[in-house]
């Protein structure tokens, strides 16, 4: 009795050391949303490894014409585990560990809601990703038909195909109980006058991406389901001979699909809209109406889907309809924008490595946004669509807009994980690098694009060589830099640029900076009071002349 | 309206003459058709207006990025909203989207209008090539790709028309209205022209239509772009547009050829004839997985020795006529090719096996 006694005596003063299980039984049973949101970041840095390393076999190919490596065929499956791998392995997860790790934090919250089920939705994904990777070992290979899927091809792929179905089942379930658990987080854990319109942006946008993904990854099960019976259990949902329709798998899809490309941007929003207000000691400029934006563009989203399916011969009503409302989300958008462009004016900006990725996110964003205007006139996506003109805009809004905003978001928290300052010097190296690097990768895309030049294929006409020369140069030095980051993060771990503050930066007013760092095990056991709260809105809401 | 675009126009092409100049590499491809000079012309007006927005967006941040510095000493106003601007900012990017879209939907209407078409051909997508039928005129062919095997494995020099040449184009008058029915064989392809401002999915199954009319004669060049499977980079597209009385010409030439070349499927065939046969539609078909040594490659089988070429004649022609994971189905091949061309895998790689004979495959087919 006294010693168990003591022992919780002693478990409560070593608070600063995490409770509970050592060693691997600290990860694999790991409840506490810290643990938890290293696990999905690390993993989701291996697959960014992964699919990068493909995306390298990718450009080999395509640095000269004419076939050098591979086999067209295992040319379609990089393609095609490239996009799948980035979409449900790398860049969902990194948000998903990112909204674990900080949400708690932010909202002054002592866990995520759901602790174990916050368990199981992580350790699905290493199952998931195993069976990709299987997938290029078993007759036949991986998946060939392109991350979208698009049946009769994905019916006639061999039993890579199964795997990918099945991996896709796993990363949507977990993708649902991670939002579950966000969504009753946000919704029921804030601090005592934390209101709704009070959150740091981050929560808004991580809120309304948890909907969107509980909205449509069963559509998106419920479609390769479909797959998966037409292609063993004698259905024809897609299969013309039976009486089915190739298309509607398009259609199901994509309604899955553009939604799904928001959840993979409005998250970069919320981080960007953190660290800009913070390196320019300013509020953020719009708040209010950066909510409402959030909000309309995760509503547009849903009914823009056929702007992907443009050359499928849709009827011209239908043409119209989607046009005029893929042209209508560049409204809210564009507010975005010029809300960060207005927290940035008159502001005393200083450029810290996370601040150098959110201004290279606002630029490189901005010009995919410009591309997905051109891409929303239907009659130049018609000329446009599948050629490497829509690879150079999704790449844009993907990786210097996700990516971007990820990279911005570790180092700007990187010392709040680890309690050390990462190297500035290195940090800011990995940024210019990667920002003269990406644009050569994929700035001449626009060229291929326009020229002609069809997205998917292994070997291509001459005249597509110089541009493709460069990108295969811009992607090869990219990818390399990105052992930059990794050497960043992992110095920084052991030690890096020496301990860092509770609040390393000077304008940052949210709640996480309110504990130590690094942070301790379990914080905000009791919720930070209302003073506090109110303290931390500062920096997002409340005018000096108001205070 | 009109006056707008030919500004746009002029005002991009002083902008980007560099670009104009060096067609088909950093740009589009010269339009050859209307349809295709509305989309060159929507698309200069966008970027006017994208280059125009650019330049404002990106000069005020990166005045604020070079004067609102706290190395230089400026102090942060926190101001945080201002409903003016935030409303003007709201609206005007939204008047701003209505005259891109107004001229966008003129074309949009235009595109689809496959009306008072006067010529009908109806493209056939397979793995991996076209299949053209003039419906109007009762002939049609394979349009499959022409550059040597040796090119694309790079141990012979490139043509200039690389991956862009096939053996037997599509051939159309100039300035008549031309409807293309695609369709497809297996899985989903796209018929693009990019000089005609054409792409349009063909799916099996179902049938899509699309036009042009182009305005000047020359051959004009595309390529498959629709995802579909492993040869998709290698079934270009290529018309050649010529003058009406060429065009006649060309069709009266290609009726007396089908009629003279068809394949009577009850004639019995001799053994070396059909291998003879057979090896021109392995070269054709089969070659590009299989291999020319019959030995496969990657995830696709060698048919030496096989179970399949050297087991029972009928499992090998199932396995042709209905293909089987990413084996296609060969149904778009007529009765004496596939009857030639198991012969052929069935006498040929030191093989010694059956003669099979076009009218079992069409009993098979049943």
């Amino acid at each position: 009795m006294t010693a168990s006694t003591e022992t919780l005596h002693l478990q409560h003063a070593d608070h600063q050391a995490h409770s509970g299980a050592h060693g691997w039984r600290r990860w694999l049973y790991a409840t506490n949303h810290k643990d938890i949101g290293t696990l999905y970041l690390w993993f989701s840095f291996t697959m960014f490894l992964l699919g990068g390393t493909m995306a390298l076999g990718i450009r080999a190919e395509l640095f000269q014409p004419g076939l050098q490596f591979w086999h067209p065929e295992f040319f379609n499956q990089l393609t095609t585990l490239h996009g799948i791998i980035m979409v449900f392995g790398a860049i969902m997860p990194a948000f998903t560990g990112l909204a674990n790790w900080m949400l708690p934090l932010m909202l002054g919250a002592p866990d995520m809601a759901f602790a174990r089920m916050n368990n199981w939705s992580f350790w699905l994904l290493p199952p998931a990703a195993a069976l990709l990777v299987i997938s290029l070992f078993v007759p036949g290979g991986a998946p060939a038909g392109g991350w979208t899927l698009y049946p009769p091809l994905s019916i006639q792929a061999g039993m890579g195909m199964d795997l990918a179905i099945f991996a896709i089942h796993l990363l949507g379930l977990s993708s649902i109980m991670g939002s579950i658990n966000i969504v009753t987080t946000v919704l029921n854990m804030r601090a005592p006058g934390m209101t709704l319109l009070k959150m740091p942006m981050f929560a808004w946008t991580s809120l309304v991406t948890a909907y969107l993904l509980i909205a449509v990854a069963p559509v998106l099960a419920g479609a390769v389901t479909m797959l998966l019976t037409d292609r063993h259990f004698g259905t024809h949902f897609f299969k013309a001979a039976g009486g089915g329709d190739p298309v509607l798998f398009q259609h199901i899809f994509w309604f899955f699909g553009h939604p799904e490309v928001y959840i993979m941007a409005l998250p970069a929003f919320g981080i960007v809209s953190q660290i800009l207000p913070t390196f320019a000691r300013k509020p953020l400029f719009g708040y209010v109406s950066m909510v409402y934006a959030v909000c309309s563009i995760a509503i547009l989203s849903f009914m823009v889907w056929a702007h992907h399916m443009f050359a499928v011969g849709l009827p011209a009503t239908a043409q119209l309809f989607f046009m005029f409302m893929t042209m209508l989300i560049a409204v809210p958008t564009g507010v975005k924008v010029f809300n960060w462009i207005a927290t940035m004016w008159q502001g005393e900006m200083t450029f810290e490595t996370p601040m150098l990725f959110a201004i290279g996110f606002v630029c490189l964003f901005t010009v995919g946004g410009f591309s997905g205007l051109v891409l929303s006139i239907a009659p130049i996506d018609i000329q446009m669509t599948d050629t490497y003109y829509v690879v150079a805009h999704f790449h844009y809004v993907l990786v210097a807009g996700a990516l971007f905003s990820l990279f911005g978001a570790t180092y700007y928290w990187l010392p709040k994980w680890t309690g050390h300052m990462y190297n500035e010097k290195l940090g800011k190296l990995h940024f210019w690098w990667s920002m003269i690097w990406f644009n050569v990768t994929f700035f001449p895309m626009h060229f291929l694009g326009l020229a002609g030049m069809p997205r998917r294929i292994p070997d291509y006409p001459l005249q597509f060589t110089d541009f493709n020369s460069v990108a295969s140069v811009g992607a090869f030095c990219f990818g390399l830099g990105q052992l930059l980051f990794l050497y960043n993060v992992i110095n920084t771990i052991r030690g890096g640029a020496g301990r860092a503050p509770a609040r390393p930066w000077e304008g940052a007013h949210t709640l996480e900076w309110e504990v130590a760092s690094p942070a301790p095990h379990h914080t905000w056991e009791t919720p930070p009071d209302e003073a506090l709260v109110k303290k931390g809105l500062r920096a997002q809401l409340l005018d000096q002349d108001h205070e | 309206m009109r006056a707008m675009r030919t500004l746009a126009a002029l005002a991009c092409s002083l902008v980007l003459r560099g670009v104009e100049a060096s067609d088909s590499r950093i740009s589009f491809q010269t339009p050859q058709t209307l349809i295709a000079q509305d989309i060159v012309d929507l698309h200069t007006w966008i970027m006017v207006i994208i280059i125009v927005i650019f330049v404002a967006v990106f000069g005020v941040m990166f005045y604020a990025v070079f004067r609102h510095r706290k190395s230089l000493g400026h102090k942060a106003r926190p101001f945080h909203e201002n409903t003016t601007v935030e409303v003007l900012w709201t609206v005007i990017p939204a008047l701003i989207l209505a005259v891109m879209a107004w001229p966008a939907a003129k074309v949009v209407l235009a595109q689809k209008d496959s009306r008072g078409a006067t010529i009908t051909i109806k493209a056939t997508g397979y793995q991996w090539f076209w299949g053209y039928d003039y419906v109007d005129y009762g002939f049609g062919y394979k349009s499959k790709l022409a550059t040597p095997r040796k090119q694309i494995d790079n141990t012979q020099d490139k043509d200039p028309h690389y991956l862009l040449e096939v053996d037997e184009p599509l051939v159309v008058p100039v300035g008549q209205k031309v409807r293309i029915l695609t369709t497809s064989n297996d899985v989903i392809h796209s018929w693009a022209m990019p000089a005609f401002g054409v792409k349009q999915d063909a799916i099996p199954g179902f049938i899509r239509d699309t036009w042009f009319k182009a305005e000047r004669e020359g051959t004009f060049r595309g390529q498959c772009s629709e995802l579909c499977g492993q040869d998709h980079g290698f079934m270009p597209i290529v018309v050649k547009v010529v003058s009406a009385a060429q065009f006649q010409d060309y069709v009266s030439h290609k009726q007396a050829q089908a009629k003279a070349n068809a394949d009577d499927p009850n004639k019995i065939w001799a053994m070396a004839d059909l291998v003879a046969r057979g090896q021109k539609v392995y070269e054709a078909n089969c070659q590009a997985c299989h291999q020319a040594s019959g030995m496969g490659s990657g995830p696709f089988p060698a048919l030496v020795n096989s179970k399949i070429a050297t087991g029972p004649v009928q499992g090998h022609l199932h396995i042709v006529l209905h293909g089987k994971n990413a084996m296609p189905a060969w149904q778009g091949l007529s009765d004496t090719e596939i009857a030639a061309v198991i012969t052929y895998e069935r006498n040929h790689f030191n093989h010694v096996g059956d003669l099979l004979q076009p009218k079992d495959v069409k009993l098979a087919r049943k």
